[in-house]
């Protein structure tokens, strides 16, 4: 019966050292426990987030390195083709151009060879002309006394030019 | 290995030791009593037993503070009253009903002066105090005759060689306040420290007996007092609950060290655990909101006849808020003290075989330390369930009077 009977004196001491080392932990202990170690979960936890925002960060910088690179890739190429297509352009035209000068150029020259040509032969066609006429006066000169021989020749002179 | 093998040496030895001094304790008396023996181990005491060694009883002497309507406020130290020696004329008892307490014997004459000013009622229960029961068994009928015709001149006559006792209001350091004092202490240097690192190391990671203790505030806060009170409310509470785990947990430990200033069995008495139940029950009335109170007096759905005109859940709903501290109260104490009377048990069963023979006594030593081993493994694991149960319930009880009515 004693066992479950509750003496007074140990509830009064318990309930008045309970009491103050309760208000004591309260105050000095668990208030700053908790407060730290609420503390330390929220850096730890700013922490987290912050490195996957880093990571996420890293990752997207990346992604963006890669576009760049890509693009840069793409942006060369583009330019080394459109050289290259150009620099043909410029041989094609240069050669087109050549072509087209060399073509005026042989045509000048065989123009001018035929005038030239047509020049010498009018020129020869003078002279011969006048040849003729000299030769034909010197025979006329020496023909003329024979009637019959001049004759003659005029007819082996024209004879002879139409075989020219 | 080798210090496990150590500890079961010296767990033995002790156990051989307890054994040759509880043979001198009784030799000169008649027989081994177990039931006795439990009770004083486990029960409080006036004065601090350490050792026994033949026929020196070795024990530190506690101050006694009793308060008496007689002689007032008296502070002695109970090494006074050992022996059954009297002082200011306090005893203390040692059988009976009243064994174990300080007892005040009043001179007759003293008492008659007051008869006077009683009723009946009063005077009849003084006649229960007095000394020399016999003398009550056979004039009681008399006395009381006389005491209603008022005849105050023949009681005196009767009574003012006689003694009567009287149990004064004891406030005494007892052995239970001591080691209440020492397990206080050392939650206080404990946490006090702890605090300290917490502020000196902020924000980095927990040291030493910070890190030992972290995680037990941790499971106090996360598995306790989290889920049972919620999210928001739960801060509030936490002093209370951080603080009662941990002095039950130490004090359920400190009860299985059989060495002095341990081994008072102090959350296996009844006292204790009434203050703890009684400030987890004043905690939850005080934050009782508008919705607890509600559902105690108007439980809603249940049938209206159930509350009109026999009120009968509000009834069982009002014990409710009576029985859940008591059960609270009930199972700390009964589940330490079991622990102890099991132990205490087996230790007996030494000098029960002992008184037989003293090699029956060495033979069950053996077998009584084995078992005694293992329900001390199993009270290291009650120590911290029942922690831990008093202060989940104590969470449960504070969630239910702060919940918020569901909006369905």
């Amino acid at each position: 019966m004693e066992l479950v009977t509750p003496g007074i004196g140990l509830m009064f001491w318990m309930l008045v050292s309970f009491s103050i080392v309760l208000y004591i932990l309260k105050k000095f202990a668990w208030k700053p426990i908790l407060q730290s170690i609420h503390d330390r979960e929220d850096s730890i936890e700013a922490a987290l987030r912050s490195a996957d925002k880093a990571r996420d960060d890293m990752a997207r910088i990346q992604a963006d390195n890669e576009k760049i690179l890509n693009q840069s890739r793409i942006e060369s190429e583009k330019i080394l083709r459109e050289s290259k297509e150009l620099g043909d352009k410029y041989i094609a035209d240069a050669r087109k151009l050549a072509n087209v000068e060399s073509t005026k150029m042989i045509e000048e020259a065989k123009r001018v060879i035929e005038s030239e040509k047509v020049a010498a032969i009018n020129q020869v066609r003078n002279e011969i002309a006048e040849l003729s006429i000299s030769i034909a006066e010197k025979l006329l000169k020496s023909e003329l006394t024979d009637m019959s021989r001049q004759s003659k020749i005029i007819q082996n002179s024209l004879d002879n030019f139409r075989l020219n | 290995m080798r210090g496990k093998g150590f500890i079961h040496l010296a767990i033995i030895l002790l156990g051989l030791f307890l054994s040759v001094q509880t043979f001198a304790q009784h030799e000169n008396e008649s027989k081994f009593n177990a039931g006795s023996f439990i009770i004083d181990h486990i029960g409080d005491a006036h004065e601090w037993h350490i050792v026994t060694i033949g026929e020196t009883h070795i024990s530190v002497p506690l101050p006694i503070i009793v308060y008496s309507k007689f002689s007032g406020l008296s502070f002695f130290s109970s090494g006074r009253l050992a022996h059954g020696e009297s002082y200011n004329n306090f005893v203390l008892e040692h059988s009976g009903e009243n064994k174990g307490k300080v007892v005040e014997n009043i001179e007759g004459s003293k008492m008659t002066e007051l008869i006077s000013k009683f009723d009946t009622t009063e005077f009849s229960e003084l006649l229960t105090n007095l000394n020399d029961q016999e003398f009550v068994a056979a004039k009681r009928d008399t006395l009381i005759q006389q005491f209603v015709n008022k005849d105050f001149a023949s009681i005196e006559a009767y009574l003012s060689d006689k003694q009567f006792y009287y149990v004064p209001l004891d406030f005494s350091i007892t052995k239970n306040v001591v080691a209440l004092w020492v397990s206080l202490i050392i939650l206080l240097v404990v946490f006090l420290t702890v605090a300290k690192s917490y502020k000196e190391r902020q924000g980095s990671a927990p040291k030493g007996l910070q890190s030992f203790m972290e995680p037990i505030i941790l499971f106090v806060r996360d598995d306790i007092a989290r889920p049972s009170i919620g999210e928001e409310k739960y801060h509030k509470y936490m002093p209370y609950l951080l603080t009662v785990f941990f002095f039950i947990f130490i004090n359920n430990l400190m009860g299985l060290i059989p060495i002095p200033p341990f081994g008072a069995n102090l959350t296996g008495n009844i006292a204790v655990t009434m203050v703890l139940a009684l400030f987890t029950f004043v905690i939850t009335t005080v934050s009782g909101n508008n919705h607890y109170w509600t559902h105690i007096i108007n439980t809603p759905g249940v049938p209206w006849w159930l509350k009109i005109p026999v009120p009968l859940m509000p009834i069982v709903e009002i014990s409710g808020v009576f029985i859940k501290p008591f059960v609270l109260m009930v199972r700390l104490f009964a589940n330490i003290t079991a622990g102890h009377i099991i132990v205490l048990g087996f230790f007996s069963l030494i000098f029960i075989f002992g008184d037989m023979s003293p090699a029956a006594g060495f033979g069950a030593s053996i077998l009584s330390v084995a078992f005694v081993i293992f329900m001390t493994m199993l009270e290291l694991l009650v120590a911290f369930i029942q922690a831990f149960v008093f202060t989940l319930l104590s969470a449960l009880y504070f969630g239910l009077a702060t919940e918020e009515p569901h909006h369905h």
